[in-house]
């Protein structure tokens, strides 16, 4: 085993693997089906979503007043330089220029940090008028019987995003760590972009709640 | 890659002095390994322990209905034990049993591949498995749970007992089928031996493929509703609680989303398992290969658009109702495509009646049966009177255990001498399958009578005309507990004395046979190439013995 290693030129192919391309296209392919399994896993939330507002589509409209839109516009903006920066750092990393990939991958990780600051501040405001999830929720500001329930569903898809962010974060990180050993180059970038495709799917999600939360009315 | 390539048969070692049990030694070893066939073999320990502990609770439950009312439990303890039995062999024994156990061990054989396309997510998905086991184990320590293993709302947020840590374990092991699913497609896609193309593929690959994409596009679903279910309980989010202007029948909606294809999750990989019984123990082409195998993937379609039928008395819309019932009635034809086939193969074969055999044989008879009582259930103005009764228990028994658990054992005593190279007492195995089949049909045959004469299910008291009919499925279970009991003695046996396994006990063609029993570490010492279908008997054994010499080989 340890001479063919020797001879094989790339020593990440793992044991199991005939070569590099089989190795890369698993990789990939498996990402792309876990991103199958994370849009069911929020597209129950949308469910959830979609029936509360049809059946109560008043409430939809005046609870979404208490959003901020300007916060939310600029974290969309933000989530979506992130999605070019992430793509970037691929880009990057193909023609062998390390130093800036790692750059966009910072880049990346302070968008990522910017977005949950705001949302930070967006949550913090919202407890400091009584709008809990759940039963805690104390706000009269809006005059409907199930207001708590439009916040409830506002508070379980953006915080399921925002883990999914801090997720992001912690591998985009660790993206960088490798990066810095020497770990990627044009031979070898698939954690890069497997990443960038979890990294695209989490800002996708956030196009589509931006909208269906905040602009209605 | 050389561009020219040798193709020569490659004998198979008999019984090799290494093999994937012994190349290395210790705990570590095993903890840590990464070797798809060791993982199969904790998964198989673990369900296993876990069926122990889900047939124990059937076996009080039984006990405690031998008479109407208060035997030795009382009442609040009895809710709690059918929820644990149903909840532990649901989601801890019978979900991971075929795929995660005996899938794990032999997909990538069977495709001729060195291990699983991500072996170490396959070990992650082991523990997060192992993880979720213990918040159960730490439900049933606290009291345990008494909402049925539906965990239906409102019921399921109100009660006292420990839902929380229950339905966390249960979230938290629905990744790791995710997981698993996520690895098994990759692997049936990415890693195939040089010649095995889609129309080759063994039968039972098959049928964890189409698995694997129920368990990646549902088990999502289940780990959503969950965590809604556990923020209801903790943050009272109002979704489902009508007493908080929730709706209890949305969550009825969300959790069948999942809950019926997991019932294929449980049943079609028990398919795969029979078409490879059947085909290896008839001595014949498979009747009608493309038919099963595109029926576990119309099943697994169909299967997602049926929910609505666990719901036909909750209060959705007549047109709803309708239309789930004629898609449910629609999922029995690629169930009886399956079954005519199996029949077809069998037919003019020359059956070798071997114990997996026999367990496929008793499979046909008891799935039939579970088959068609549940079309029976589909049908609306019959399931508004057998709703909620023994027949749906006798039903659901039918099919997942005279169906899954018959085709797993199927399943277990055909590859057992290739994944533990030692033969079992083939005696002993018949006499505990003809027990197994007395006791299983003693134990759920009075079930549908007393359903369809109205013996409500889940309860603890009953009025006194049913109490023959309870006796009988006692007796049963007893009978079926101590067939359990003689199987697990003599394959505990078999491994402490059995006779060494040939390499192809059973004469079967697809490539696990082709290599030596037990498997070496790497599963072949060559790149196997593959000349004919797994199921064509008529071709030379010679033909199913090619491979290339690789670099990477040893």
């Amino acid at each position: 085993m340890a001479q063919t290693d020797a001879l094989n030129a790339h020593s990440h192919v793992a044991h199991h693997f005939v070569d590099a391309e089989q190795q890369f296209d698993s990789a990939k392919m498996g990402m792309w089906v876990f991103l199958v399994t994370e849009i069911l896993f929020f597209g129950g939330l949308f469910v959830a979503y979609i029936v509360y507002r049809a059946w109560n589509p008043e409430l939809f409209t005046l609870a979404a007043t208490q959003l901020d839109t300007v916060m939310g516009g600029i974290n969309t903006l933000v989530l979506i330089g992130s999605s070019l920066t992430m793509a970037l750092a691929i880009r990057f990393a193909q023609k062998d220029d390390i130093t800036n990939s790692i750059r966009m991958l910072a880049l990346t990780i302070l968008a990522a940090v910017i977005f949950m600051v705001i949302k930070y501040f967006e949550y913090t405001h919202k407890f400091h008028i009584g709008i809990f999830p759940g039963e805690n929720y104390t706000f009269t500001g809006i005059d409907h019987p199930k207001a708590h329930i439009f916040f409830s569903i506002y508070y379980m898809m953006t915080g399921l995003h925002g883990i999914h962010v801090v997720i992001g974060i912690g591998l985009i990180g660790w993206l960088i760590l490798k990066a810095r050993q020497g770990a990627y180059g044009s031979h070898y970038y698939t954690p890069i972009e497997i990443t960038g495709l979890y990294w695209h799917l989490v800002d996708i999600i956030w196009i589509f709640l931006f909208p269906l939360l905040y602009l209605i009315d | 890659m050389a561009n020219q390539v040798n193709l020569r048969e490659f004998p198979v070692e008999e019984h090799p002095q290494t093999h994937y049990l012994n190349h290395e030694k210790g705990l570590k070893s095993w903890l840590l390994t990464i070797d798809h066939k060791r993982i199969g073999l904790m998964y198989l320990a673990s369900i296993v322990f876990f069926f122990f502990v889900g047939g124990l609770l059937a076996l009080a439950l039984r006990m405690e209905l031998w008479e109407p009312a208060r035997n030795f439990m009382d009442a609040d303890t009895y809710n709690r034990i059918f929820t644990l039995h149903g909840a532990v062999m649901i989601f801890l024994f019978i979900i991971p049993s075929i795929p995660a156990a005996l899938g794990n061990i032999f997909l990538p054989v069977m495709i001729g591949a060195k291990d699983v396309a991500f072996p170490r997510l396959n070990l992650a998905s082991f523990y997060i498995y192992g993880f979720g086991a213990l918040f159960t184990l730490y439900s049933m320590a606290h009291g345990g749970i008494d909402t049925g293993w539906t965990f239906y709302t409102p019921y399921s947020t109100t009660t006292g007992s420990a839902v929380i840590s229950m339905t966390f374990g249960v979230f938290v092991m629905g990744f790791s089928s995710i997981l698993t699913g996520v690895n098994f497609i990759v692997t049936i896609h990415k890693m195939r031996a040089p010649g095995l193309v889609w129309g080759k593929l063994p039968l039972f690959i098959w049928s964890l493929y189409a698995t694997a994409i129920i368990q990646v596009l549902a088990t999502p679903v289940l780990a959503i509703t969950l965590l809604l279910l556990i923020m209801e309980r903790t943050l009272g989010i109002g979704i489902f609680d009508p007493a908080l202007g929730g709706d209890p029948v949305l969550y009825q909606h969300f959790f069948w989303f999942y809950s019926h294809p997991a019932v294929y999750i449980m049943i079609v990989p028990a398919f795969g398992i029979i078409s490879e019984l059947i085909a290896t123990f008839s001595r014949k082409t498979i009747f009608g290969y493309w038919a099963i195998a595109l029926s576990s993937l119309a099943i697994a379609f169909i299967g997602f658009l049926v929910w609505g039928h666990h719901m036909f008395t909750s209060g959705q819309s007549e047109l709803s109702t309708i239309v789930f019932s004629f898609l449910t009635f629609f999922v029995g034809i690629p169930t009886g495509i399956k079954i005519l086939n199996w029949v077809a193969t069998m037919y003019k074969g020359s059956i070798w009646m071997q114990s997996p055999m026999l367990y496929a044989i008793m499979f046909l008879f008891l799935f039939t049966i579970g088959g068609i009582t549940g079309i029976m259930l589909g049908a609306l103005s019959v399931d508004i009177h057998l709703h909620d009764t023994y027949y749906v228990v006798a039903h659901f028994h039918y099919v997942m255990m005279g169906g899954t658990v018959f085709a797993f054992l199927g399943g277990l005593h055909y590859w057992w001498p290739k994944f533990t190279g030692k033969m079992f007492n083939e005696l002993q195995a018949k006499i505990a399958a003809v027990i197994l089949f007395v006791g299983f049909n003693m134990t759920f045959l009075p079930q549908f009578v007393m359903g369809s004469q109205g013996m409500p299910r889940r309860y603890y008291n009953y009025v006194e005309q049913f109490q023959t009919l309870h006796q009988y499925s006692t007796v049963g279970s007893w009978v079926l507990g101590a067939g359990f009991l003689i199987i697990f003695w003599y394959l505990l046996q078999s491994l402490r004395k059995g006779e060494a396994a040939p390499s192809n006990p059973w004469g079967g063609r697809s490539l696990e046979w082709m290599t030596s029993s037990p498997m070496p570490a790497h599963n072949f010492e060559h790149v196997p190439v593959v000349k004919h279908g797994p199921y064509d008997y008529h071709q030379p054994i010679a033909d199913f013995r090619l491979g290339v010499d690789s670099p990477n080989a040893h």
